[in-house]
């Protein structure tokens, strides 16, 4: 088998193990791992600019919050059906990567750390500042007459585990064709060593700010299919703590690799589930085995096997 | 006519005058050779050429056309390119995609690796298409830079000290190189190495203190007095 054959069938393989878990798993981890895959999309819209253009952002709350939003205010105030909520969802990432990115890329390094940050806390403040519509920290439901999208009833949990599955499959497999494209080389091209890729003729800040684009409306999809499956929009999904856990996501699963995200995204979630049956401190328990996986795998999970066994895996 | 001429360029680092007034105009098709003691400006002077660093004043025309509010992207792609006195390469990827991302610059598709084979076989480097560029030795490296150069098929070529770190053998293949080159392309070569220069040159500038000191062919310079004073040693 040739080596795009063999990645093919790994990452077709998961979609596929994913796809029949759901006639096995007990209702538990079946509500879990619904919640898990959108969450893993939102980490894979993370990845693409951290993992691949090399761009540490610490804002990427007030893209999942603008896809929550952008989808919940418009069924909330104007009564708009799913889909179109959806669309309006992914626009408003859309919108609000492109004016971050055209911002933050004037800086570089920590000072693009530090604005991220600020942008995603003015975005925080802003739903709250406008509280009336948006109930502030307290959030609102979306009811269950309003989850349903084409006749298909999103809070059942059947239709819910498909309608995630769906997202955490469109972002996998866009990424997995984006670091095949020309567009997505220059972009790896550009962690490596920006200063050559410049000199090769490619503009950097174009391909940066596609990248914050793009990124940004994964993860507003994910905001926005996140809200519409659970029936909840809070401002809680804007605040820093939203951008820190797919950095952390990314990190422990392998920034830089198609599977990294989901793999990350299902160990910390189930390392936090698992510790906290077990003991008040749980805490205490998932900490240590972060630290001992920065200490043994700096790479993350999947970063590792590539680097032992697997050396094309993208 | 000039492919690239450059009118009043200087270049001042915090009161330190690294480039100084310069007035240069390279014809198309000839092999220039630049060449100066350490700290003479060579790089700063190329730099700002490529677009790599802003001038203190001055103006570059490439083609009888003034690029010199272009920003470095759009200047290489008007056919100029450039490799690195200290290698410059993606460290973490293949050889054959370093090569690659410099070839799909121009060409699309299957031909992307038929240039990159092209490219690599002229360096001596063919057999060496999987390996990771930061496990190549220095000179190899240094090659692998060239043919990056080569697979942008430019118009203008700018080597800055592409010889440091190769072997004899692989110095005289790289003459070779240039001369085949020099049939379609027009190069601007910065050297330490003086039978690199004099073996290739058409004509040799002479930088020192950021100013042009003496500009002529190879025998020229090589008889000028004060040129052996300020570089290559009196005598
Ligand atoms: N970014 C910079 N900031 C401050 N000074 C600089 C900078 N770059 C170069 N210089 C100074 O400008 C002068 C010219 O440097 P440059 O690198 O152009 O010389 P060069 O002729 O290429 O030398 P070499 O043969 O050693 O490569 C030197 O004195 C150098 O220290
Ligand atoms: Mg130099």
């Amino acid at each position: 088998m040739s080596n795009t054959k063999k990645t093919l069938v790994l990452h077709l393989g998961l979609l596929v193990v994913l796809f029949a878990l759901q006639f096995v798993l007990p209702a538990y981890h079946h509500g879990n791992l619904a919640r898990i895959m959108v969450l893993a999309a939102y980490a894979v819209g993370y990845n693409i600019l951290f993992g691949y253009t090399g761009l540490l952002s610490l804002g990427h709350a007030l893209f999942f919050a603008a896809g929550m939003y952008g989808m919940g205010l418009m069924i909330n105030q104007f009564g708009a059906a799913p889909f179109p909520a959806l669309i309006a969802g992914l626009l408003a990432g859309a919108l609000v990567s492109l004016a971050l990115g055209f911002l933050a890329l004037r800086t570089e390094g920590v000072a693009f750390m530090i604005v991220t940050l600020m942008f995603a806390q003015a975005g925080y403040l802003t739903v709250l500042y406008f509280g009336t519509y948006t109930r502030g920290d307290e959030g609102f439901v979306i009811q269950q007459a309003e989850r349903v999208l084409w006749c298909i009833d999103l809070s059942d949990p059947t239709n819910r585990y498909f309608a995630a599955f769906l997202i955490f499959g469109v972002s996998l497999l866009l990424t997995l064709r984006l670091v095949q494209t020309p567009f997505g080389r220059v972009l790896i091209a550009i962690r490596e060593n920006e200063e050559r890729a410049r000199m090769l003729g490619y503009d950097v800040f174009a391909h940066k700010l596609a990248a914050v684009v793009l990124s940004g409306t994964i993860s507003a999809m994910a905001g926005a299919g996140y809200g519409l499956l659970f029936g909840y929009v809070g401002a809680s999904f804007a605040s820093v703590q939203y951008s820190i856990f797919p950095l952390l996501w990314v990190l422990l699963g392998g920034a830089g690799t198609v599977l990294g995200p989901f793999v990350g995204t299902l160990f910390m979630f189930y390392l936090i589930d698992l510790s906290s049956g077990l003991t008040s401190a749980y805490m205490l328990i998932a900490g240590v085995v972060l630290v001992l996986l920065t200490l043994f795998a700096p790479q993350g999970l999947v970063g590792e096997l590539r680097n032992r066994l697997w050396k094309e895996l993208p | 006519m000039s492919l690239l001429s450059t009118r009043g360029l200087s270049k001042n680092f915090d009161g330190l005058q690294a480039v100084s007034n310069v007035d240069f105009d390279l014809p198309e098709g000839q092999i220039r050779a630049l060449i100066g003691p350490n700290g003479a400006g060579k790089t700063t002077f190329v730099s700002l050429l490529c677009g790599r660093i802003t001038p203190s004043s001055g103006s570059v025309s490439f083609d009888g056309r003034d690029i010199s509010k272009l920003p470095a992207h759009k200047r290489i792609n008007l056919g100029m390119a450039y490799t690195f006195q200290i290698t410059s390469v993606f460290a973490n990827l293949s050889v054959s995609e370093n090569v690659s991302l410099a070839a799909r610059k121009r060409v699309r598709g299957p031909s992307v690796m038929t240039v990159v084979q092209q490219v690599l076989d002229k360096v001596g480097l063919a057999d060496r298409l999987d390996q990771i560029a930061g496990d190549l030795s220095y000179g190899h490296q240094r090659l692998l830079e060239i043919a990056m150069g080569l697979a942008q098929a430019p118009r203008l070529l700018i080597l800055d000290e592409p010889t440091q770190g190769l072997a004899d053998s692989e110095i005289t293949a790289f003459k070779s190189l240039i001369r085949d080159l020099s049939s379609t392309t027009t190069i601007l070569l910065i050297e330490h190495n003086m039978s690199v220069v004099m073996e290739t040159a058409d004509i040799i500038t002479v930088l020192n203190f950021g100013e042009v000191l003496a500009e002529g062919s190879p025998a020229e310079i090589h008889a000028n007095a004060e040129v052996q004073t300020a570089y290559l040693g009196t005598g």
